[in-house]
């Protein structure tokens, strides 16, 4: 059972307000519990929750680079081993150093074996250095190097699906949770640490600052991105979907005039075609997953 | 005792008395007989070892990194091009202050692909804040093992180390060599005691991001740990002698230097050739000697300044090539600058890059050309090919 009243992300790190990634660490380490060592990847999270003499971290912390935090991890978890140690081993890792810079490292670690776990805190772009899109960010998202323009309607590409790509590596248990449903997110963090071998979690972090949204709303933008199926909760065990949160769907409309990265599919006129696009998407997430609940007539 | 052994599995023998808890390393030509015969090792149950079989030399030290935080003695080895995709993890493990010892076969970086022997790797790693030993045999190899792995985990030192040898050269050459006993290298080299590790009993932050008003002071450390090394690897070289009889108790090696007048500088198996050289044209009365250099970081400055005290000339040999530098080795740089305002000459020769071979008569040759004035230039180039 999850102990809630654990605390040990401790407060006055340098987060914006209404961090989604801040959050996710709180509820990770809810999630996972005392008894663990956390590799973390350079970012958002690195940057403002260790300014050097402080730290928020009230487990063991390592940051080496931003693309190695899984190596890293592989070796802390082989030490343990010698040593006969039972720490979880966890890596916390933004999108940027998941999707794109570390997916060798990652690659490897899962093919190895290791028992670690592996979490994404997934803000949708590199914030750190100033919104530029990853693997991760969604179609038609504007970043700093996805404008859009007269020429663009934002990012030319879809989300990379990561989650797929690590069961394809055989992981016993990969999941996506949101910071917008704490519990669901903390229980998947003491599955993932409790399941031998290596797990994914990507967890929903919105970004107040990079999305363009104000602090106060990051939970419902998060729920906004689950209900509308633009972001799908599951769990996949050895392989197989056993579970996907299921939603009355709202049209995507409604997550995407929230937030000013995709205020230009609106303005100065509803861009239909792109909006229908997005639309699909959801659809698609929602056909492969399963989650309509059909309104009663 | 002495056994006839091949220079890649004497450094195995090396590595497993040394008992690293963690081994991760990646294969590349000519480092893979390490490789292999640790794998061995650990598959036979001889060797007491997690073995990482990873995707890449950057994952290799990173789990290196994570592991040695962790607590554990690791070990790694790599070479060439291996050695500069984990250029990123070698400024960082230093930083760290993580005392990972690390086997650098020594061997030319593309383009154009290159798998024979020059330096430019790990001298292209100068500044990463690993001490860099460099062995001229395969005796020294094996022993440099065991005094680096002390060294690095003195709590004074808290270094990463490269303990140098030229690839093929030395890697796949059979030599005779005395592989301490396991109990005697214990006796050296004891358990690792971490200064500090990742523990949930006792939680701290390792890497944290540091403003201007913290920075520099982690690298004054650094650097001051690395001035503190040159002690440190003299102590432990000659406590090593005391017990193996092998004494390594200076950064440098001086050969027939009484009375010479002009002196060779060189890091690596291309001593030996020196050496013989040096014996030839002793012969024929010309005042010659070699200063071997068995660290290159930390830089001796202050042996080689006494050593070299009172030549005319020196040449130092360059298995590296600094582009657009004036003196274009890296060497010799640092040769001129312990004999700043000596008056004594100090030239450069880039010789033996990639591979080629370097002769008794070519270091002749060099000493002639030192002679004359004549240096700061590449050696031994195929006139017909420029």
């Amino acid at each position: 059972m999850v102990d809630t009243s654990l605390e040990l992300f401790g407060c006055g790190h340098r987060a914006c307000g209404g961090c989604g990634p801040a959050l996710a660490a709180r509820l990770i380490l809810k999630g996972a519990g005392e008894n663990s060592i956390v590799a973390a990847s350079t970012g958002c999270m690195e940057v403002f929750s260790t300014p050097y003499p402080e730290t928020a971290w009230q487990v063991p912390w390592i940051h080496s680079l931003f693309e190695n935090a899984s190596a890293v991890a592989s070796g802390i978890e082989a030490s343990l081993k010698r040593q006969g140690r039972s720490e979880h081993v966890l890596c916390i890792c933004g999108d940027g150093a998941t999707f794109d810079i570390g997916m060798l490292c990652i690659s490897g670690a899962f093919e190895r074996g290791h028992d670690i776990t592996y979490i994404c805190y997934d803000n949708e772009a590199y914030m750190n250095t100033g919104v530029q899109r990853s693997g991760a960010t969604p179609y038609d998202a504007s970043t700093t190097t996805s404008p859009a323009g007269k020429e663009s309607f934002g990012n030319k590409r879809p989300k990379k699906d990561m989650p797929q790509i690590l069961v394809a590596h055989g992981a016993p248990y990969v999941a996506t949770a949101s910071v917008a449903y704490p519990n669901d997110l903390m229980q998947k963090v003491e599955r993932a640490v409790n399941t031998p071998g290596p797990c994914y979690l990507q967890i929903h972090a919105p970004c107040s600052t990079g999305w363009g949204f104000e602090g106060g709303k990051t939970m419902e933008i998060g729920k906004l991105a689950i209900q509308t199926g633009l972001w799908v909760n599951f769990e996949m065990v050895d392989g197989e979907i056993a579970k996907a949160k299921k939603v009355v769907r709202k049209p995507v409309d409604e997550y995407l005039m929230a937030q000013k990265r995709f205020r230009h599919l609106f303005k100065p006129a509803r861009n239909e075609e792109e909006i229908a696009k997005i639309q699909a998407i959801a659809d698609a997430n929602a056909a492969k997953y399963g989650i309509d609940i059909k309104p009663k007539e | 005792m002495m056994e006839i052994m091949e220079g890649s599995h004497a450094v195995a023998e090396a590595v497993k008395r040394c008992r690293p808890e963690v081994v991760s390393a990646y294969p590349i030509t000519p480092q893979t007989h390490i490789v292999e015969r640790l794998a061995e090792f650990v598959a036979d149950g001889e060797m007491e070892s997690d073995y990482l079989t990873v995707d890449s030399e950057f994952s290799a030290l990173s789990a290196c990194v994570g592991a040695s935080a962790a607590g554990s003695r690791v070990y790694s080895s790599t070479s060439s091009q291996g050695l500069i995709l984990m250029a990123e993890v070698c400024f960082n493990a230093s930083g760290m202050r993580l005392p990972i010892v690390m086997s650098i076969a020594n061997r030319a970086l593309g383009a154009p692909l290159s798998i024979w022997n020059d330096q430019q790797d790990s001298i292209a790693l100068r500044d990463s804040g690993w001490f860099q030993l460099y062995a001229e045999d395969v005796q020294e190899l094996v022993d440099y093992h065991f005094l680096s792995f002390r060294v690095a985990e003195d709590h004074n030192i808290l270094l990463p180390a490269f303990v140098c040898f030229d690839g093929f050269i030395l890697s796949h050459t059979y030599e005779p060599v005395d592989i301490p006993d396991q109990e005697e290298v214990d006796a050296y080299l004891p358990p690792f005691n971490p200064y500090q590790k990742l523990d949930a009993t006792d939680p701290i932050s390792m890497g944290m991001y540091a403003t201007p008003d913290y920075y520099m002071e982690f690298r004054y450390e650094l650097d001051r740990a690395m001035e503190r090394a040159s002690r440190a690897i003299k102590d432990a070289g000659q406590a090593f002698g005391e017990q193996f009889g092998r004494s390594y108790g200076s950064l440098v090696e001086e050969y027939r230097m009484d009375d010479a007048d002009t002196a060779l500088v060189a890091l690596g198996s291309i001593c030996g050739t020196v050496k013989d050289a040096v014996d030839e044209m002793r012969d024929a009365g010309r005042k010659v000697g070699l200063l071997k250099l068995r660290s290159f970081r930390p830089f001796p400055k202050e042996e080689v300044a006494k050593a070299l005290d009172g030549v005319s000339q020196v040449a130092v040999l360059e298995k590296n090539i600094s582009p657009g530098s004036a003196m274009k080795g890296a060497v010799g740089l640092e040769v001129k600058d312990a004999l700043w305002k000596t008056g004594i000459d100090v030239y450069s020769y880039v010789i033996g890059l990639g591979g080629r071979d370097v002769r008794k008569k070519d270091i002749a040759a060099v000493v002639d050309l030192a002679e004359r004035g004549r240096g700061d230039m590449f050696y031994g180039l195929r006139e017909e090919l420029i």
